[in-house]
């Protein structure tokens, strides 16, 4: 097991090293380090001093890959590559537009990221699955036929509406949880509640479809057929046979998507406005912080990979005929 | 009426080759037996041709804002002829009267006074606070304002009359003309084809089209926004944008995905190798991210060179074109894993060993034995993404990396609106009219596609 995880690990890396590279290409090489000066400090008031002055207080002002006027290891240290994207293999994100340590900014906003999104991933789950066993069980009905309407009218209105609609009837007419807004310890829950509301409402049209899908390639299954034929009740069949073999093909969407939690998500924090990594994100991304997007690109490769990872030692747990090799 | 000068927009070029390339594969689809049985399934379909009747209309208002052109300048006979900077649409012509009469600021629906009071002179000196008129919105009624219900239900009652008479003459011709139709079995539904429910789409598009229509011309049948420009008009002029978002999209995407997804099944060993390691190092950057880079990089490559473009529009529709490609590149590699695993499943089968036995080339196995087995993966997937793109757009335009924001876009209007709820009095139209339009364009798009998916999917038969 071990051994295993460990060459998943080993295979992980070259995987990196591509994430790494692309978005070095894409940040330094597709646009040089003077075009993002010009960006930063704006078309009018350019000089080439304005712009080496901002090349150097960032370390932008190195050679890209090789930096022949240094010596021994430095060729390849002093580099603008070696900087700012080798370093980021060991943690260290670099600075800021502001001038903030992101590494530090990181730390601190998963907090906020993971106590909307945690909730709202469990809850969603839990909530789709049910609904997508009820369709099931009451397949070609018209309980299911009008629960499949639904889901698709569902699943057609854009993920903004839910975010708009909602804050706007639950916290500006019914005045029933502040519009938005995070707090400290315990009393975020008050803040929290309308975001995972509308998470939960907003998924539920695409996943009880897909999670029905699932249930209904079950059924057809032999096995099931079985299990009536000795004479089992529905129910017991459906969470007993069913339910449990429908794991396999949910946990490969599912597991994969737990470590992105800590990435938060853009537009509901946005919106709510929550101090935690989406938000962040958006920030950067309208301040033009180029420094701050190649490190939530970074993390967030990372993140999707110990997905992976986790998604192939969860099939051990679910599947005992699953063997490691 | 002044001269006028073609402009071809890229996306516009785009556009009409995506409807080419539709009308060829339509006339390929209708030589081979079986492709033609699926959209014969298809077109059998009640559901699926109502939504195609619904995402066709959409199309029209698209394709006419697609043709796009600059009206010549008046100069000195003699002079070389300068054209406005203005680069307009077939659609915006049609549309004059919405995209002229701007008023001041919101208004509501129907109306004919601005929403909100407003310090007026008085005619005879002194000043009032009160709702002042709109200077288009109800003027033709003059002095009798207060049969402005009464009118709008007059010219309701008007066009719903003409509408349902149009209608009616539809049904005559489609009854007479098409083979073995009649109107007694399109009413009972026993056509092959699903008559009855593109009919019965048809008259509800049009009793809403027409009445709205009719409308138009006196009042703001959506209301007007924040810079008092009729919101009808740019629900009008988003179409085009979500529909150019979500097929040249798949235009990028698709060979990129058919190519490589096939090759990587076909030829296994290093190339399976090395375009595995390529979609799973896109595949593992979160794909808003990804989009955000790359965004983020194309609008310093627009911002440092304004040389390019020679109106703003141009600058706009690049900045669309870009996007597509970008969506295209971070979302080809769903389809393409999915055709690697079906091309190996493929290509052990009897009938392809038989062909590489007999020597036949692998470009030949790939383009005849291949390809036409995985067509019905590729058309499902197609209008799988179709949706989601548009959904994405506005996702898109709201974070700040979508389409130019002097672009009308679903994304855009809803990116400026999404304060207007906060306001006192609530503002809710804007928001309302383009949510809702998107709603029915995904809705359509959506039921399209499990048509599609019922009667092209082996599995589901």
């Amino acid at each position: 097991m071990l051994a295993y995880i460990l060459r998943r690990l080993f295979y992980a890396l070259p995987i990196l090293i591509g994430v790494n590279l692309l978005t070095f290409a894409l940040f330094f090489i597709v646009n040089t380090p003077d075009d993002m000066a010009r960006m930063q400090l704006g078309v009018k008031r350019v000089t080439p001093e304005a712009i080496a002055h901002w090349k150097a207080e960032r370390g932008y002002d190195k050679p890209l890959f090789i930096n022949l006027a240094a010596s021994g290891l430095s060729t390849v240290t002093n580099t603008i590559f070696f900087d700012k994207s080798a370093r980021m293999f060991v943690g260290d994100f670099g600075r800021a537009e502001d001038g903030r340590d992101i590494a530090r900014e990181i730390g601190a906003r998963m907090g906020p990221s993971l106590a909307i999104a945690l909730p709202t991933f469990m809850l969603g789950l839990f909530v789709t699955v049910s609904f997508a066993l009820l369709l099931a069980f009451f397949r070609a009905t018209a309980l299911d036929v009008w629960g499949v309407v639904l889901c698709v009218a569902m699943m057609s209105i854009s993920g903004l509406f839910y975010i708009i609609g909602g804050q706007y009837l639950i916290a500006k007419v019914w005045k029933l949880v502040p519009i938005s807004g995070f707090g400290d310890g315990l009393d975020a829950w008050r803040f929290l509640v309308l975001p995972v509301f509308i998470g939960v409402i907003s998924g539920i049209g695409s996943s009880t479809r897909w999670y029905r899908t699932i249930f209904l390639e079950e059924v057809s299954k032999d096995y099931v057929r079985t299990a009536r034929a000795k004479g089992l009740p529905e129910t017991l069949v459906f969470f007993r046979h069913i339910l449990r073999n429908a794991m396999i093909p949910i946990l490969t969407g599912v597991v994969v998507v737990i470590p992105l939690l800590f990435m938060g998500s853009l537009l509901t924090e946005s919106f709510f406005g929550i101090p935690g990594l989406g938000s962040y994100t958006i920030d950067a991304i309208n301040a033009q912080d180029f420094a701050v997007v190649r490190a939530m690109v970074f993390i967030g490769a990372v993140l999707y990979i110990i997905g992976l990872i986790l998604t192939d030692i969860s099939y051990t747990l679910v599947d005992p005929r699953i063997r490691f090799s | 009426m002044n001269g006028w000068q073609l402009v071809i927009l890229w996306s516009d070029g785009l556009v009409w080759l995506l409807l080419a390339a539709g009308l060829a594969l339509g006339g390929l689809i209708a030589r081979s037996p079986p492709l033609r049985v699926a959209w014969q399934r298809v077109g059998a379909n009640r559901i699926g041709m109502a939504s195609a009747t619904v995402l066709l209309a959409f199309v029209g208002i698209g394709l006419l804002d697609s043709l796009h052109y600059r009206v010549a300048l008046d100069g000195k006979p003699g002079e070389p002829i300068r054209y406005a900077i203005e680069v307009l649409s077939v659609l915006d012509a049609l549309a004059t009267p919405l995209r002229t009469r701007n008023e001041k600021t919101y208004s509501a629906p129907l109306a004919s006074r601005l929403y909100a009071k407003e310090t007026l002179d008085q005619p005879g000196g002194g000043a009032q606070r009160d709702y002042p008129r709109l200077k288009h919105g109800g003027l033709h009624l003059g002095e009798r304002e207060n049969e402005r219900l009464a009118d709008i239900a007059f010219t309701t009652f008007r066009a719903v009359v003409l509408a349902f008479l149009g209608w009616l003459a539809v049904v005559a011709v489609v009854a007479s003309t098409v083979n073995g139709a009649g109107w007694r079995k399109i009413w009972r539904g026993e056509t092959a084809f699903a008559w009855s429910a593109v009919l019965a789409t048809l008259g509800v598009l049009l009793l809403v089209a027409v009445p709205v229509f009719s409308l138009s011309g006196q009042y703001h049948v959506f209301g007007t926004d924040k810079v008092g420009q009729d919101v009808l008009y740019q629900i009008l002029k988003s179409v085009r944008t979500a529909l150019i978002i979500g097929l040249v999209t798949t235009l990028v995407m698709l060979p990129l995905a058919v190519l490589l997804g096939i090759v990587a099944g076909y030829f296994r060993g290093w190339v399976d190798d090395v375009i595995q390691y390529v979609y799973t190092v896109l595949n593992s950057i979160p794909g808003v991210l990804l989009i955000a880079a790359a965004v983020l990089m194309m609008q310093v490559v627009i911002d440092t060179h304004p040389a390019w473009f020679a109106t703003a529009a141009e600058r706009a529709d690049l900045r669309l074109l870009a996007l597509c490609f970008i969506l295209g590149i971070t979302s080809w590699t769903g389809l393409c894993r999915l055709l690697r695993g079906e091309t190996l499943k493929l290509r052990e089968l009897e009938y392809i060993q038989a062909a590489q036995a007999f020597g036949v080339s692998s470009t030949r196995i790939i383009g005849r034995h291949i390809l036409p087995n995985l067509m019905h993966i590729v058309i499902i997937a197609l209008v799988m993404d179709f949706s989601g793109l548009v959904l994405a757009e506005a996702v898109l335009s709201y974070v700040g990396i979508g389409v130019d924001p002097t672009m009308t876009s679903f994304g855009t209007m809803i990116n400026n609106a999404r304060m207007e709820l906060g306001r006192e009095p609530v503002v809710w139209w804007s928001l309302a009219a383009a949510f809702s339009a998107m709603f029915i364009l995904v809705l359509a798009a959506n039921l399209f596609a499990d048509a599609i998916r019922d009667a092209f999917d082996p599995r589901a038969a």
